[in-house]
């Protein structure tokens, strides 16, 4: 093995330590929501309980299952692109873009739904709900909206990714890109686990 | 900027991995609407847990990365985990 090629590699692995450290502070980001929600929950129990009656399991149990089947064909483009398989590592994320995007319109009319009761932050409606209700909705909107964000910002990434392999960029010998952006995605699913019983399963 | 001797895993493997995460998600969707009472938020998060373990391992590669990167992961976790129960123990015995 060359010198070049020596720190070339020890460039792939620090590339991708740094993306690791990024998704720590990532972790923390949400990690403050859960532990507000957790105390908040001790402290306002039974309004928690009535306040996640109006959230719908189904649609949560749906995005669940498109987010673990959207991981799952990210890991699978780089196992494709690691076969030297470029048309299909394109087509895989592309899939994956696709279920994104169900992610977000089933997102969409789900805030929608609740919008039109009037309950968003700030709202007459739920100016009149007890102090705890009013906590749940704010966080339920915080935390999902803040999830929603990290889907868009994935989606703009994997998109940037699929363009890199069509140029060849990013190929069999070189797929730090791929690899950093398939673990942005794998933390989108995994702030969704959490999410999903804490706010939809458990009343 | 070249990966060397990475691994590779099957598709085999991560249709595998999903299968699994789809069972757990199926199994904690029952357990809570069976009602457990005291234990249905307890069970909920530790199959929550699971899930993400099994995300981190397989998807995530963890299994097959360097010792340093997986005691890095621990120890956030570890740490995140401390920060709970003192949150905890500070909110319950003010």
């Amino acid at each position: 093995m060359s010198s070049t090629e020596h720190s070339e590699h020890i460039d792939s692995d620090t590339g991708k330590m740094g993306m690791w450290l990024f998704l720590f502070t990532e972790l923390f980001l949400f990690g403050g929501l859960f532990i507000v929600y957790a105390v908040m929950r001790s402290k306002y129990a039974a309004d928690f309980h009535h306040a996640a009656l109006e959230l719908n399991a189904f649609v949560g149990a749906t995005n669940t299952v498109v987010l673990l089947v959207s991981s799952m064909t990210v890991a699978m483009s780089l196992t494709a692109i690691q076969q030297k398989r470029a048309g299909k590592a394109m087509g895989l994320i592309f899939i994956t873009l696709l279920l994104a995007g169900v992610f977000m319109v089933n997102k969409y009319f789900e805030w929608g739904h609740k919008i039109s009761l009037h309950l968003y932050p700030g709202s007459d409606v739920m100016k009149t709900l007890p102090h705890g209700e009013i906590m749940f909705f704010g966080l339920y909107f915080m935390m999902t909206g803040l999830h929603a964000l990290h889907v868009i910002i994935g989606g703009i990434l994997l998109t940037i990714i699929i363009f890199k392999i069509k140029e060849g960029k990013i190929n069999s010998e070189h797929y730090l890109l791929h690899e950093n952006g398939a673990l942005y995605w794998h933390l989108v699913d995994l702030i969704w686990i959490f999410l999903f019983p804490l706010l939809y399963l458990i009343t | 900027m070249k990966n060397h001797d990475n691994h590779i895993s099957s598709d085999t493997l991560n249709w595998t991995v999903l299968l699994v995460l789809l069972i757990l998600t199926t199994i904690s969707i029952l357990a809570i609407k069976m009602h457990l009472g005291t234990f249905t938020v307890l069970l909920a998060l530790l199959l929550a847990s699971v899930k993400v373990t099994i995300v981190l391992t397989y998807f995530m590669h963890l299994k097959f990365e360097n010792l340093l990167l997986r005691l890095m992961v621990g120890a956030v976790f570890l740490l995140f985990a401390i920060v709970i129960v003192i949150t905890f123990i500070d909110y319950y015995f003010r």
